[in-house]
């Protein structure tokens, strides 16, 4: 029974996979086909449409993850801090807001990048270096929007909770939300740089 | 901290209403210059407990004022209560088993002296309901009253390291109090620092071990002059806390205050205990340290200490007004301002 639980525990796994790797390394190697293991002519294999379509789908889906997240971390502090002080249920939609614009970052890009897609008939090296660069591009605005909707949204709910205990905090606790949004407009400008010089996708 | 809210955050806007809702020193100041108990129901309509005393008929009286202020206490945690999910939940359950215990041993000791039931059970914290209370009340022996608790409560654990239905019946019930309680605040320690968050075990590591430690100290002032043995003692200290072990390995050898005042010289947190510069008692010390300590739990947000401040606060606040009430009714007003403040 032991050596069956050793069997299928990870760090089994991870030695199946080295020795397979090695056993299928020094076969391909000795038997004279070395040269067709070539990550060089796979990855230009990949169409550049792949990579800029990916990038596209990041940067507007991890820009909401990182928004989603952020509404409802304040959310749920907005509702628990209102039912004894109700005051402060609409100043606060102001951390909403500041966590919304995050996702409109994502979007922005998004727009603009898939403005850049277009028919091409051979993919020439223009067009692969448009979708290089719209994928890292949207990687970029995605991770920086998920970092900032986070900060936004947990700085928020501490905002609801100190402006419900005492309403001369609100303004100060804020400004911490309003420095932690910057990180988004960050990413936005270098996602934007990135890809200033990328070609559209033409004939 | 980053996926608190998604179960617990409304609940954290509640408690810390519920804490922006404790009584302010001014407060305090108002209620201690009220001649009547009637004054000092209209002072209290104005703060958070509103018109909880409308339906009084008068004459008031300090018990009046103690139920009204327990079961609003009661009311409020219920509210936390219904709605806590998963560690939430889990961690609220333990705050109940306190008054468990309490209420078993009433109800134990109650029904071997044949006490009437419904007289026991309305001495009992409600804080500590279990379903299974009026099945204790109606049991005959030992061995009944015994498995009931062991099986109908959640106290089954802290029975079986210690008891058995044997020394139920031999053994002093406050030697069986304190043997459960040590085996409660064990297994609270060990949850709070092995399944939940580390700022959570933070704040709840200090305020624990400060009980740990006040329960050795209490234990051992207590036990002088009767016939509890040092082993026996030392056997209902708790395995944590600052004076673990060799602060409780000593005091379980003293014969006297001194001595235990010579122990906890070398303890800066409890070395003021028993100073006698102002006429406060050891029990009014432990208060104010206990509400300190419950105060810093505030100073943390996403973690779950603040049920358990918000609890302890609010009954040192019950027990201010009754203090201060008790007074006013009295007309003694020379020790009216011995409440402990919280803010």
């Amino acid at each position: 029974m032991g050596a069956l639980g050793y069997a299928s525990s990870p760090a089994a796994y991870a030695v199946y996979t080295v020795a397979a790797t090695i056993v299928i390394g020094l076969y391909l190697t000795l038997t004279g086909y070395g040269e067709s293991f070539d990550v060089g002519s796979y990855l230009l294999a990949i169409s550049p449409y792949m990579w800029a379509s990916t990038g596209i789908a990041l940067a507007i889906g991890l820009s909401v993850v990182g928004a989603a997240w952020g509404i409802f971390a304040v959310g749920a502090s907005i509702l628990g801090a209102g039912v004894k002080a109700p005051r402060i249920t609409t100043k606060n939609l102001v951390s909403i807001i500041f966590c919304e614009a995050v996702a409109i970052y994502g979007i922005i890009v998004a727009i603009v990048f898939s403005a850049k897609l277009g028919a091409v008939s051979t993919y020439t090296a223009a067009s692969y270096f448009t979708g290089y660069a719209i994928f890292w591009s949207g990687v970029t605005v995605g991770l920086c929007n998920v970092a900032c909707g986070v900060a936004v949204g947990l700085t928020g709910s501490s905002t609801a909770l100190a402006d419900a205990h005492d309403s001369q905090l609100f303004v100060k606790v804020l400004v911490i939300g309003i420095f932690g949004s910057v990180i988004g407009m960050f990413g936005l400008i270098v996602a934007l740089l990135q890809t200033g010089k990328a070609p559209d996708f033409k004939v | 901290m980053l996926t608190f809210n998604v179960d617990d955050g409304y609940l954290e806007g509640i408690v810390r209403g519920f804490r922006s809702g404790l009584l302010s020193s001014s407060q305090y100041m108002n209620l201690t210059q009220c001649e009547t108990l009637e004054d000092m129901k209209l002072q209290l309509s104005a703060t958070d407990y509103g018109n909880f005393l409308a339906n009084e008929p008068p004459p008031l009286t300090t018990s009046v004022y103690f139920a009204r202020l327990t079961e609003r206490l009661v009311a409020d945690f219920a509210y936390l209560r219904a709605n806590a999910v998963g560690r939430a939940g889990k961690f609220l359950e333990y705050l109940t088993y306190a008054y468990m215990i309490d209420n078993v041993i009433l109800l134990i000791t109650g029904t071997l002296h044949q006490r009437d039931a419904s007289e026991l059970l309305d001495k009992c914290h409600p804080l500590g309901w279990f379903d299974a209370m009026p099945a204790l009340t109606v049991a005959t022996t030992i061995q009944d009253l015994y498995s009931v608790a062991l099986v109908e409560t959640p106290l089954g654990p802290y029975f079986k390291n210690c008891l058995s239905s044997h020394d139920l019946d031999e053994l002093n019930i406050e030697i069986i109090r304190n043997t459960l309680y040590k085996a409660y605040l064990e297994d609270f320690y060990r949850f709070v620092t092995t399944e939940l968050d580390d700022v959570t075990a933070d704040t709840m590591k200090a305020i624990l071990e400060f009980e740990a430690d006040r329960r050795v100290i209490n234990i051992t002032i207590n036990s002088f002059g009767t016939e509890l043995s040092k082993d026996d003692r030392y056997k209902l200290f708790p395995n944590f806390g600052k004076l673990y072990p060799e602060g409780a390995a000593r005091l379980a050898r003293v014969d006297d205050v001194d001595a235990v005042k010579a122990v906890l010289e070398g303890y800066p947190d409890y070395r003021h205990l028993f100073d006698t510069a102002d006429n406060k008692t050891l029990e009014d010390r432990f208060f104010e340290r206990e509400v300190q300590l419950n105060k810093f739990a505030f100073m943390s947000q996403f973690q779950f200490g603040v049920y358990y401040a918000i609890l302890r606060l609010r009954e040192q606040e019950v027990r201010n007004i009754v203090w201060i009430a008790e007074c006013v009714a009295q007309g003694q007003r020379d020790r009216i301002n011995n409440y402990v403040t919280i803010f």
